[in-house]
């Protein structure tokens, strides 16, 4: 296994082009996997952020269970769960989602905790129900902050789906895999480069959608 | 239930706590890698991040080193760091500082930058001297936020270090790599949980260094500290 090899470049195009069609898929299994984690972790989180701002007692618990969850190292995650969800895109995404759920709960309770108290005394005068209140008033001004954690929990959701290709997942961590146990430095290369690609497109991109969210922002 | 009665049995197995491949060697490999990365990396990191914070230089730098690093997954930083040197410890000790440098710069200069300016004209009019304002004022002010990086790298390192195991070095992660290739999942599922008391444990190891790390007239002042706790990156999962 050991072939540190000069003659092997770090990437043969001629590779590339004959193995398009499995790039494409590894980078679609990526994208799907990750959106699937991030969008799972909003749904999660949301709910349990707001309850943990409005009710300040669950904040400690909250914080610490979704603080437990996210040390305990990825592959260790994967590996507890094989044996109950098996070698599946099941086990992926519990363990994707888990990681989701610490940044963007905290991000979600520090947003809401910076509406100003002003703006919240203007909304309830104003006669606003706390629903109302709610979706029409604070969390509209704890959008960035709330993106912010979205962003940060997608870009490192794509770089731990790489890690469940040890699990028979993986999107582009497949092809990282690959060129490990071949030995073959294309496939690691294309891998790589593309991980951190999808990682600041979608980090832009996410950036992008918070500015035509929140137009009153001009910065 | 029996798969949890096999687990148990897996531990209470002799064979598996004696030789190259028992528990305690896997552990003193996984602390023993972990303590060299994390500190190789520390002594490369924090000298940078505290004079950039210093003079308030390079934040753009410091600060998106960070950002970079998050983006890389340390599963491609290890896989090439293979091609670079070879399979074994050596590629897995490179990977882990590399991925342990950018929370530490990023931190130490957040950490020094933030030292109020109050502070420092207090001391200049106290009489201190550069030198001394920087080793008697800035550093101690800088160093919980400072030791809040070490942390995190610390964390990652321990983590990753369980992904070192694909590359032919030991560790903890061999159990669980093994286990996988085997088809063996009790062996898997062992492992997992030999990897998440160790993390567990450097957490809360780390943690007190932290806290023993903040000088005593910060302590009290929880809210100043707890805003720089909030500045600070994040943990984050590897």
């Amino acid at each position: 296994m050991v072939r540190l090899d000069a003659s092997d470049p770090w990437i043969r195009w001629d590779w590339v082009g004959s193995h398009t069609d499995r790039i494409l898929a590894a980078l679609g299994q990526h994208v799907e996997l990750t959106v699937i984690a991030v969008g799972a972790g909003l749904a999660v989180a949301a709910p349990v952020g707001v309850i943990a701002w409005r009710y300040r007692g669950s904040r400690g618990p909250v914080l610490a269970v979704a603080g437990a969850l996210y040390t305990i190292p990825s592959l260790a995650l994967f590996a507890l769960l094989v044996p109950w969800t098996g070698l599946t895109e099941v086990t992926a995404e519990i363990g994707l989602v888990s990681y989701t759920l610490l940044i963007i709960v905290r991000n979600i309770v520090v947003g809401l905790d910076g509406v100003p108290a002003e703006v919240r005394d203007a909304a309830a005068g104003m006669g606003y129900r706390p629903l109302r209140q709610l979706l029409q008033v604070d969390l509209p001004l704890a959008l960035p902050v709330i993106v912010a954690g979205v962003r940060i929990a997608t870009v490192t959701t794509i770089g731990l789906v790489t890690v469940t290709a040890l699990i028979g997942e993986g999107g582009l961590g497949q092809l990282l895999l690959d060129g490990l146990q071949r030995d073959f430095r294309t496939p690691l290369v294309v891998g790589s480069v593309l991980s951190v690609a999808l990682a600041i497109a979608c980090d832009v991109l996410l950036g992008l959608g918070q500015r035509l969210l929140t137009p009153w922002r001009t910065a | 239930m029996s798969f949890l009665a096999d687990t148990l049995r897996w531990f209470l197995d002799p064979a598996h706590w004696q030789g190259s491949d028992g528990i305690p060697t896997r552990l003193e490999e996984h602390v023993v890698m972990s303590l060299a990365a994390t500190a190789a990396a520390a002594a490369l990191a924090l000298p940078i991040g505290l004079t950039l914070g210093h003079f308030g230089r390079g934040g753009a730098l410091a600060i998106n080193v960070s950002n970079v690093g998050r983006a890389l997954p340390s599963f491609a930083i290890l896989v090439i760091a293979v091609q670079l040197v070879g399979i074994g410890p050596t590629p897995a000790f490179l990977a882990l500082v590399a991925l342990a440098i950018p929370p530490m710069v990023t931190n130490a200069f957040v950490g020094m930058r933030d030292v109020e300016a109050d502070l420092r004209d207090a001391a200049r009019g106290l009489g201190m001297r550069g030198l001394r304002v920087l080793t008697r004022v800035e550093l101690p002010n800088a160093l919980p936020v400072v030791m809040a990086g070490v942390r995190t790298a610390g964390t990652q390192v321990v983590a990753t270090a369980t992904l070192a195991a694909l590359v032919g070095w030991g560790g903890l992660g061999r159990f669980i790599i093994d286990g996988l290739s085997q088809r063996d999942f009790v062996k898997v599922f062992a492992g997992a949980l030999l990897v998440a008391a160790l993390s567990a444990a450097a957490e809360v190891v780390l943690a007190g260094l932290q806290r023993a790390a903040t000088p005593a007239g910060l302590r009290s002042a929880g809210a100043r500290r707890s805003r720089a706790a909030r500045r600070a990156p994040g943990l984050e999962p590897t």
